[in-house]
């Protein structure tokens, strides 16, 4: 839950999300200067909307671009207010509060395996939200140009390196940790491809009880069961230190649209099929603000295990 | 046609004239021809439908001429891009017709990735009494040929082919949204998510990019071209839209690469209706000139717009075509329904515009009288022949006989795509995978 008494620094006159008529818009009248907490969240179950969109964008077709720049608008649109707010401050240090020690181990393991994310060719698809933008318009990127951003890309794909990419809000992939697909091999990944390291990749899974602890946390997240399962650990200043040097900017939505390389080939019901192995997918939009812890931890363990 | 006559026509008197369906494909695209005389639809599975008029008979004046199929072929397949592993569509996503210059009719069809001109034409005579052939095909031995006789041409039953005279591929990378052809008669756009490519017709292996709007690092991409169209007298100048509910008006004269544009269309945001959805339902996904190139309209979410070509700042008219959604925003951007792209037509004479609902409700306005009628497109709310009853949706409170609350509407019933004759008052409506046509009642 954010923090109560929370104040807005600037006050929105109109600006309320028209959610869906049930409760009516949150009342955050000019005048108020604490975020209302139903408005907030509001926000943030659009801002969960908005990111399963994009992550869902993973079609045999090329997804619609239009669409696709239009939800990464909207959610660019909610980080800046959340960052206006402060709000979004918060959640970054929550977030690196709430890694637990265990994870640590896994994060470790997977640092180095994400070192040689060459090998990793064809893996298993990361639903990365913006990748359907991507795939639209980065692949021309690469086969046209012979783009460097593709290397800048893998690279920042490391989490030691300073640039890593935001995954920060990204139901990311299940904890499968280096599952960031190279751009080159975009023409290679063929469903079959998908679907076996898909398998490889949850029995991998299987044998690292933290490993599944984490996916199930993910799968939860992506459907939006807001029920923390497991305690906030205090936090740890050897993680703190770990991660001292991760810089918030690349919680930024633009680190994230090119962070990514492409491509899952991923059909949404597929992604709907790998998670229901993991969690009890109860999709449940009523986010409650408990549920952010959560998402934190999940969002730390992708920047890790990417 | 006078306007008060309009008026009372587009109020009461519009009449369901027939309806087709066809088998299994959702209609992607409706479109008249310059005369009016024949009707092309395009479908989801590539085919194109060509429906021509019959000429009016004198033996039953009250009906006028039925629009019946006259031509059916597949347009586009389905393609595999092999570079990026992705299927290309083969839904037709616009047809343009070009203007009748002799016996044959030419239209152009697009899908994502590739545009094509298709000739269609009749052939009701062969020839017949070759010397050296049979009826049948065989050669005939030539020692047994005594006479030579010319071939004459004998009538046979009608038949309409289709035949694919240029394919203009290889240009697009991202999506075409529209096609436009100039009124020189010669070039014609397409436009895509970020760029405009002018054609020659007769050209098919180069086209020239006018407008790019990629960025130079694509992480900076906020916005995307989502439709143009050529002025419709002035050949040197277009109109593109965008997802940020701007138009600009370019003029090729001026340079090669039209990133300039002489005019910038934008309305000011309303900052007592602002939302995390108003960037959404702000994107405009149709662009009209009106016949008479003096007027611009568009289509947003909620919107249709008339703007003045001369007036920049805000459009001349704004009319309403669903403004009950606007409560509902969040759940249509759930459901994705807060993405369709409507399109929007105006009548001949440019008095009235007509646009496209959900609950297969369509909407006209007429601009002089400011008078609106919804009307539905559907076999089980209305009988053949029948005058079009006008619909009206309850937007709160009590509701009466004939309303339909916004609740009870089927958003998956969603009228995209309407036509409108050059000329007359008839209609062509696509509600999913039915074409409906309606005329005004003739007196």
């Amino acid at each position: 839950m954010f923090p109560k008494g929370t104040k807005r620094k600037f006050s929105d006159s109109g600006e309320e999300p028209v959610c869906s008529g049930d409760q009516g818009p949150s009342a955050s009248p000019a005048a108020a200067r604490t975020l209302s907490s139903s408005y907030s969240l509001q926000r943030q179950s659009l801002l969960d909307m908005s990111l399963i969109k994009l992550q869902l964008c993973h079609m045999l077709v090329e997804p619609n671009l239009c669409r696709s720049v239009l939800i990464a608008n909207t959610v660019r649109q909610i980080q800046e207010e959340m960052t206006q707010d402060g709000t979004w401050q918060i959640m970054t240090q929550a977030l690196a509060a709430a890694q637990c020690p265990a994870d640590r181990l896994v994060a470790t393991e997977v640092l180095c395996r994400q070192t040689d994310a060459a090998a990793q060719a064809g893996q298993s698809p990361k639903p990365f939200p913006v990748s359907g933008l991507e795939e639209g318009y980065h692949s021309e990127e690469v086969v046209m140009d012979g783009d460097v951003e593709a290397e800048v890309t893998m690279s920042s794909l490391s989490p030691v390196s300073p640039q890593l990419s935001s995954a920060s809000y990204l139901p990311g992939p299940f904890g499968m940790a280096p599952c960031w697909e190279e751009e080159e091999e975009d023409g290679d990944c063929e469903e079959d491809e998908e679907e076996d390291s898909e398998e490889s990749v949850s029995e991998e899974e299987e044998s690292e009880p933290d490993h599944l602890r984490a996916d199930s946390r993910t799968g939860e997240q992506v459907f939006g069961t807001f029920e923390i399962k497991h305690p906030a650990p205090p936090p740890d200043p050897a993680l703190e230190e770990l991660f001292s040097d991760v810089d918030p900017s690349y919680y930024d939505l633009d680190t994230v649209l090119t962070g990514m390389q492409s491509t899952p080939k991923m059909g949404p019901y597929d992604l709907l099929e790998s998670l229901s192995s993991h969690a009890p997918t109860a999709l449940s939009s009523s986010s409650s603000c408990r549920s952010d812890l959560n998402e934190l931890d999940h969002i730390m363990e992708i920047i890790v295990g990417s | 046609m006078e306007e008060e006559s309009d008026t009372r026509k587009i109020n009461n008197s519009f009449l369901r004239d027939h309806n087709y369906a066809t088998e299994a494909d959702i209609i992607s695209t409706v479109e008249f021809n310059s005369t009016g005389e024949l009707l092309a639809t395009g479908d989801k599975g590539g085919r194109v439908v060509v429906f021509q008029r019959e000429q009016e008979s004198k033996t039953q004046p009250h009906r006028r001429g039925e629009y019946n199929v006259y031509s059916t072929f597949q347009s586009h397949e389905p393609e595999f891009d092999y570079l990026k592993s992705l299927e290309i569509e083969e839904k037709i996503n616009k047809i343009k017709w070009l203007p009748q210059q002799n016996a044959a009719y030419f239209l152009l069809s697009t899908n994502d990735k590739t545009v094509k001109l298709w000739k269609i034409s009749e052939r009701d005579k062969r020839p017949e009494g070759y010397n050296l052939k049979d009826e049948d095909g065989r050669f005939r031995d030539p020692s047994t040929i005594t006479s030579l006789r010319v071939p004459v041409l004998q009538p046979m039953d009608l038949m309409v082919e289709a035949t694919a005279r240029r394919v203009f591929s290889n240009a697009h990378t991202y999506h075409i949204n529209s096609i436009s052809v100039n009124s020189d008669l010669q070039t014609f756009i397409s436009t895509d998510d970020l760029r405009v490519n002018l054609w020659n017709l007769e050209i098919t292996d180069r086209s020239f990019n006018i407008v790019d709007i990629k960025p130079a690092n694509m992480e900076e991409l906020t916005e995307v071209i989502t439709s143009a169209e050529f002025h419709p007298q002035q050949c040197h100048t277009f109109a593109y839209s965008s997802s940020k509910g701007s138009i600009r008006l370019c003029d090729m004269r001026q340079a090669a690469l039209c990133d300039k544009h002489c005019k910038y269309f934008e309305e000011p945001e309303d900052p007592s209706t602002r939302s995390f959805f108003s960037e959404i339902i702000s994107s405009i996904s149709d662009v009209k000139f009106s016949h008479n190139g003096r007027y611009l309209m568009t289509r947003d979410y909620l919107t249709v717009k008339v703007w003045d070509l001369q007036m920049e700042n805000k459009p001349l008219e704004t009319y309403q075509v669903h403004d009950y959604l606007r409560g509902k925003l969040c759940s249509l951007y759930e459901n994705d329904c807060i993405f369709d792209k409507f399109e929007c037509v105006w009548n001949g004479s440019d008095s009235v515009i007509m646009t496209g609902s959900y609950n297969n409700f369509f909407r006209m306005f007429d601009r002089n009288t400011k008078r609106d009628v919804t009307l539905e497109a559907s076999r089980e709310n209305s009988k053949p022949r029948a005058i079009l009853k006008p619909r009206k949706v309850c937007v709160g409170g009590k509701r009466r006989k004939d309303e339909i609350s916004v609740d009870s509407l089927d958003f998956s019933k969603k009228i995209l795509h309407t036509t409108w004759h050059p000329h007359e008052n008839i209609i062509a409506v696509a509600a999913t995978n039915n074409l409906y046509i309606f005329q005004d009642k003739v007196n």
